[in-house]
Formats: C-alpha cells, structure tokens, sequence
C-alpha cells in the first residue's frame, strides 16, 4: 500500500515535472541579421525594430491599412492650427524596472530623442519645438509648423519610450540592456548569436501575451536559415527570399505570411552631381524617359522573383491610399524609346555606369535591366560595388545609376521628403526642383488626406517627368513560420509582433 | 628553453605594434565611411558629424592611432561603433567559441589527416595509399561553403539528426555543444586533414628513405615500431610547422564557415565588422589573432624541440 503511495507521489511529481517543462513556451525566431545596439534613440537598423517590437512599445502602433492604433497612448488631438498635438497616456502602464509610464516619462523618452548625442530620432522629430506635460497622463507637443507625420513617427522608434531612471544610469550603454514597456522584458544578449526575452508579467495588456520566452538567432544566410526552420530549431524566420516561396508552400508544417512592403526598389539617376552626370542620361529627362520605358517592371519581377513581387512607379506602392491613380505603371514601349533617344539627339549607344550593391538579387535585377535597356540603345555598364563602398560613390556622385533599396516608412512623407528635396541628405540624384520642393513642404503640413494627397499629386507628376528616380517594384515582406505557431498575422512594416501569437 | 620563450615574448611586443599599424593604415585605404555606414538610412548630417567627432574620426589617422594605442596600454580596445559595446568584451566572448571550435576541427584534422598520410606512405603506390590520396585531394578541393550547405541538409533538413546552427557553450550544455559545433568543426577538419595528409605522406616517405630507418630495420624492429618511433617521430617536425599555422589561421576566423553555421565567433565577428567599417573591432580582433598567431609558433618552437633533443643543446 505505501509501495503504491510512493509510486503514485513520483509518478504525480514527474508528471507535474513534465508539465512545468511544457508551461515554458519559447518562440525562436530567426533574423537576416544581427541588429545594431537595442536603444531606440541610437538604433538605425530594420532588423534591430524586430527586436523591438517584443521589447519596447510605441504611442502608437499602426494597423493593415497603415492607420495610427493607440498602443501606450490612448488618443491624440490635432489643434485647429495644427501647432499642438495633445496625447492622452494609457493609465496602469509600467516599464521593465517597475517604474510608472506617466506624462514625465513620455516627455524624458520624446525629449531624450531629440537632443542626445548620436540620436538618430532627432530628424524624425525636427518638427517639435517641445514637449509639455499637462497631467500625470497627458503631454503636448509643440510644433514649429503643422507636421502631418508627427503621428506617423510616434507609431516607429521616435514613439518608444523608455524607463527614465533606467535610461539617465546607463547613458548611452542604454542598448546594452534596454528598459522599455514592452511585452517582453531583456534578458541577454550574445552578440552574433542570440538575443533573449522573457514575458514581462506586469505589462499593461498581459492577456494578450501567451509565449514565455523569446530567443532572437542572427543567421544570415537565407538558405541556411530556411533549413532551420524545416529542421524545427526555428519557429519564424523573417526575409525568406521569393525565389524560396515554392519551396515553403510546398512543405508541411511550414507557413507563409506575407505583406507588400512600405518601402520601394528603385534605380536612381546622377541628375546634378560630379561630371557623371552630365552624360546623356543626367543631362537630358528625355533620355532617362527613354531608359524607363524600356524596362518592362512586370517582365522584371516574374524572372527575378518568380512575379511575387509588385511592379511600381512612386515611392509608394500602388496598394497605398497616397498612390497617384492618375499616374499608372507604365508598360514597356521600345518604340516611345527609341523615339524619344531621337528627340534627344543622341548618336550611338548611351553608356550608363550602373552601381549595384553586392547581392544576388540586385545583381539579377541590374542584369535584367541591362538586356531591356540594350534593345532601346542603352549600354549599361554594372559595377557590382559592396554596400558601404557604394554609399561613398553615391555621397561623392561617381555613378550615373544606382540600385537603392529603401526599406520604407509608414508615412509617405518619410520615402520622398529625403530623396527629392534639393540638398537633402538621401538625394543622391543631387535632383532640385523649386516646385516639388514647395509641394513636399506643403504636404508635410496638411493634416486632411485628399489635400495632402493632391499636394502629392503634383511631386509625382514632376518625378514622373524628370525621373531622378525609377520606381521599379515594391517587395514583399515575406515571413515563414511553423504551423505551431498560430494567430500570426503581417503587417506592411516587416516587423513580427509577438502578442496574441500562441504555440501549439 | 626558458631564454627562448622570455626572447620570443620581449619580440612579441613590436612585431604587435608593427601588425596594428599596419591594419590601421591599411583600414584607411577602405573606401566607404564610417559615420555614414554607421548611419545607414537615417541620415542626418548633424548627428553624422556628432559620430565622427565622438569616435575621433575628424582626426588625423596618427592621432586616431595614437589614441587607440594608448588605450590598448591600458587594456581598453575602445568601443564598437555599431554595438556600443567595449572591443574587448566582444573578443572575450567569441574567443572561447573561435578556441572551441579551432581545437575540434584540428583534433579531427589530425584524426584524419595524420593516419592517412603514414598510411599512404607506407602503402605507398598500393589502393590504400591511391585511396589516402583521393581523401586528401576532396579535402582540400571541397569548398567549405558547399559543404556546409550539404551537410545541412544531410544531417538537419534530411535526417534531422544535428541542428543545423546556432552555438551552446559546453559549460552550459556539453552534450548539445557537440552537437552543434561537430558539424562545422568537421567541415574546416576535413580541409586541413587533406593538407596535413600530404605533408605527412612525404615526410614519412623521407623518413622511411633515410639511414637511420634502415638501421632500425636491420635491429630487427617490427615494422610498426619502425613507423611510429623512428620515421614518424622525425617526420613530425614539418607537421607540426604545418599544423600550427593551419590552427593560427582557424583562431583568426573561420568566416564562411562560421556564417553558414552561425557560430558566433571571430570570422563573424570581424567580418560584420568590415561591412559596418567598425574599426576598433577590425583592430581589436587582429590585435588578438595576431598575438595568439605568435605565441603558437612559439608552441610549435618548443614541439620541435620537444620531437627533436638535437634542438635542445643548440
């Protein structure tokens, strides 16, 4: 009988044991590459937002369709002149370190962007004069001038908060061990190899956290991650490549999430910078008309990415409510090409320097490109250049095309302001028009969409002319995931948000 | 014994200093720019000037040497840009991975390698030898990325048996450790093993060739012992030439290798470092690789004279 009892008591204990090991849920998700330092004021990298999205939570957040959510603000409002913006904080909010998320905080993170040294916030928020509190849970920003992406900025890293008292010890070693008001709190890091978060018991919408622990694995080979995945040592991988989108529908237990990304891949032209660009190609619009026409986008993106991609023509996609109707996809015309080179009066082959960075995919895509573009008369030139070498070039105008890869804000402001504006600090083209330059301006300033969106309208149709840069086509953020991992959903920022996932 | 490993120490010091003017010069013939690697899509050109003046990089590269140099005399290797993180906890944190996984993939270099070539030397001109020379041929014709990729999908994706990266420490798991560094140690053993293979073939064949194997053999030596004693004993010198500097390049990275199976030591490390142009790791990590480099040929000094008493009197 006692024999029984002692048996009974160890079978409990070990079923209980079992048990306690299946309560530890661990989600492993695998990243193209290893983030920058994890402090949102000093970090700069797609992947590093990854990280945060499980970590440090935003005012806002955004939805499918790109509209602000509240997140750690419950609302905002627009003065009428557009100059104050006044945000209500979600009561009950707490950082990592037990400290209250109240109006001081908010105001420390929003100030803390703006002026520290090496903050990369700081043009994201140029816009803001100051930040006021008004109550415990209420701040309000002041304005220089009507900035319609204010809101758009909050719902990204300018909207992260983070712990004032954890932030004012560790200075600019804050990314060492971020302490933010996220659903999951930091708990190491091995840099190259992996970054662990574990569940963050008092976050404000705790109900909706269900994994325990999450582990971040830099392996940046795509195939080398993919067969991890397979292999079942991952549960998500982020930027599986297109061409590997057959392969992932077609294995069981994999799943495909997918949505049209916020940024573009365009070719942009040396219009004013260096003696590059006074070749045919800079110097006359006529030309680099002729050039866009002869590149078949559609064509384009069926042989490099198997056509998962979408063709595109502005610096938003054709999904997006800022998207130019009026100005469509243009389809190949070597015969508009041809003539148009005529009109130029140009003799012989036009020779472009064409820079690629050094990825197969981009390499492939400055090849495709190459072959259209010959038929018309062009004679492109690719100079495979490594990435930072290429940014050089860029900065110094020694190319006369550039393959460049933006990877796209929320608003549309944040993929042209700093491309078209004359001397802004990503117009590589060195392009300078007083009109788009008035019309960029103005539209950052209006809050009313059908406005902002006709102020647009006419950048877009000046880009469209002059063409410093061809829109060639809009990626997808492509994630893979096993089928344990349920309630995933993507949203056009590429980030993985982690609450509400469950694992089977 | 002593006075050479006090005289090769005191050389230590200005051959390193001699090797970190070198890397930082040559760092600065690297086109591309720092700051603005550094700031990537953000970039503003207030806070790219804020990054060049905090890391020095507005000053002359002597200046810049000369403070990373005084640093370095106080144990500081100064900071990575892209991490925020001081140089030489980073290299303290992959140089036991890189150690790891140096010790594996030439311990089995060796297992491999060093049988293969006595072998092949002994069986010389018979199927064992052809068959030794066929294995050291594959290894060193076999690119260590394609290898790595078939072993992936042999052992993970097929078999299921190995992951396919990813790095545990042996302090923390010794078990899983194995498992996830047999596979690139395997991949970078296997290259050697073909190098070590052929140079221990010829040296055995010297050896074998030589007055004092025939005198040994006229002893009446088993053959064995006349193998493994006397012509191996003396082949081993130019083996060991070879070994340690096949282990000095492993410590300074092995960064295909080390991408494909995500182990987090110095070829990923400084590699990631070259793309972002993070100077202080680039010079960091050499710094460290060059001195290891250096106390290993003194390792392989005193194998020499280990292997070889004529050495010791001299």
């Amino acid at each position: 009988m006692r024999r029984t009892a002692r048996l009974l008591i160890s079978a409990a204990a070990f079923a209980g044991l079992i048990a306690g090991a299946q309560a530890q849920t661990h989600l492993r998700i695998g990243l193209a590459e290893d983030p920058d330092a994890l402090d949102p004021t000093q970090a700069r990298t797609y992947v590093g937002r990854i990280v945060f999205a499980s970590i440090c939570d935003k005012l806002f957040d955004i939805d499918a369709k790109l509209n602000a959510v509240p997140q750690l603000a419950l609302s905002h409002e627009t003065a009428a002149d557009g100059k104050t913006v006044t945000i209500k904080l979600r009561p009950g909010v707490k950082f990592h370190d037990g400290e209250a998320l109240d109006a001081e905080a908010a105001k420390y993170s929003l100030d803390r962007h703006m002026t520290m040294q090496g903050s990369f916030r700081r043009s994201e928020l140029s816009q803001v004069e100051k930040v006021e509190v008004v109550d415990p849970l209420t701040i309000r920003i002041v304005l220089k001038t009507p900035f319609a992406p204010l809101i758009a900025q909050l719902t990204d890293r300018a909207g992260m908060m983070v712990s004032p008292k954890a932030a004012q010890a560790a200075g600019d070693k804050f990314g060492q061990n971020p302490v933010c008001a996220g659903p999951y709190k930091f708990v190491e890091r091995v840099q190259q190899d992996r970054i662990v978060v574990e569940k963050f018991a008092d976050y404000w919408d705790k109900g909706n956290v269900h994994i325990d622990r999450i582990t971040d694995l830099p392996i940046t080979d795509s195939t080398v991650r993919l067969a991890n995945l397979k292999g079942g040592q991952l549960d998500i991988i982020e930027r599986a490549l297109a061409t590997d989108i057959k392969d992932i529908r077609a294995t069981p237990g994999l799943k495909l999430a997918t949505a049209l990304e916020l940024g573009y891949q365009g070719l942009t032209i040396n219009v004013g910078k260096g003696d590059a660009a006074k070749g045919p190609l800079g110097a006359d619009a006529r030309v680099r008309q002729a050039f866009e026409a002869a590149i078949d986008r559609e064509a384009l993106t069926q042989v490099v990415f198997n056509g998962e991609f979408k063709p595109g023509n502005q610096w938003v996609s054709p999904q997006n409510s800022y998207y130019q109707e009026s100005i469509p996809v243009p389809p190949r015309d070597l015969a508009k090409a041809k003539k148009l080179l005529a009109e130029a009066g140009v003799k012989g082959k036009v020779e472009v320097d064409l820079m690629t960075p050094n990825n197969p995919e981009t390499r492939q895509v400055a090849e495709v490109i190459q072959a259209m573009t010959a038929e018309a008369g062009f004679d492109v030139k690719i100079r495979v250049t490594e990435f930072a070498t290429s940014l050089k070039e860029a900065e110094a105008g020694k190319f006369q095309g550039y393959i460049l890869a933006w990877s796209g804000r929320t608003d549309p402001d944040g993929n042209i302001i700093n491309f078209a504006m004359t001397n802004a600090p990503n117009n590589y083209s060195a392009y300078s028009n007083a009109e788009v330059d008035a019309a960029l301006t103005e539209a950052r300033t209006l809050n009313d969409p059908a406005q902002r969106k006709a102020a647009y309208r006419k950048v877009a149709q000046r880009l469209a002319a002059d063409l410093p840069i061809v829109y060639l086509y809009h990626r997808i953020v492509i994630i893979a995931h096993r089928d344990r991992v349920e309630g995933y959903s993507q949203m056009p920022d590429g980030l993985v948000r982690v609450t509400g996932l469950k694992l089977k | 014994m002593v006075q050479l490993i006090g005289r090769r120490l005191i050389q230590l010091v200005p051959t390193i200093i001699i090797i970190s003017m070198l890397i930082f010069g040559l760092q600065q013939l690297l086109p591309g720019d720092p700051a603005l690697v550094m700031a990537g899509e953000e970039r503003d050109p207030e806070v790219i000037e804020q990054i060049r003046r905090q890391y020095r990089l507005d000053q002359p590269i002597p200046v810049q040497y000369f403070y990373w140099l005084k640093g370095v005399a106080t144990g500081d290797l100064g900071e990575s840009m892209r991490l925020k993180e001081p140089v030489a906890r980073l290299v303290m944190q992959k140089l036991p991975v890189t150690l790891q996984l140096a010790s594996m993939a030439m311990i089995i270099a060796i297992l491999i390698g060093i049988p293969a070539g006595v072998v092949s030397a002994v069986k010389k001109d018979t199927v064992w030898d052809y068959l030794a020379n066929i294995l050291s041929l594959w290894g060193i014709s076999t690119p260590n990325f394609w290898l790595g990729i078939m072993l992936i999908f042999l052992f993970t994706v097929k078999l299921g048996w190995l992951p396919a990266s990813g790095y545990v420490s042996p302090f923390v798991d010794p078990a899983q450790s194995l498992k996830t560094t047999i596979l690139p140690a395997f991949v970078l053993g296997n290259a050697i093993a073909g190098i070590l293979m052929r140079h221990t073939r010829a040296a055995v064949l010297q050896a074998m060739n030589s007055d004092y194997v025939r005198t040994a053999r006229a002893k009446g030596l088993l053959e064995g012992r006349v193998v493994l004693r006397h012509a191996l004993r003396n082949a081993l010198t130019p083996i060991i030439t070879i070994g340690s500097l096949e282990f000095g390049t492993l410590l300074s990275g092995a960064v295909l290798t080390e991408q494909i199976f995500s182990i987090p030591g110095f070829g990923k490390l400084i590699v990631d470092a070259v793309f972002n142009r993070d100077y202080a790791v680039v010079q960091g990590v050499v710094l460290v690789t060059s001195a290891t480099y250096i106390l290993l040929n003194l390792v392989a000094d005193i194998g020499y004279i280990l292997v070889n008493p004529r050495l010791r009197t001299s």
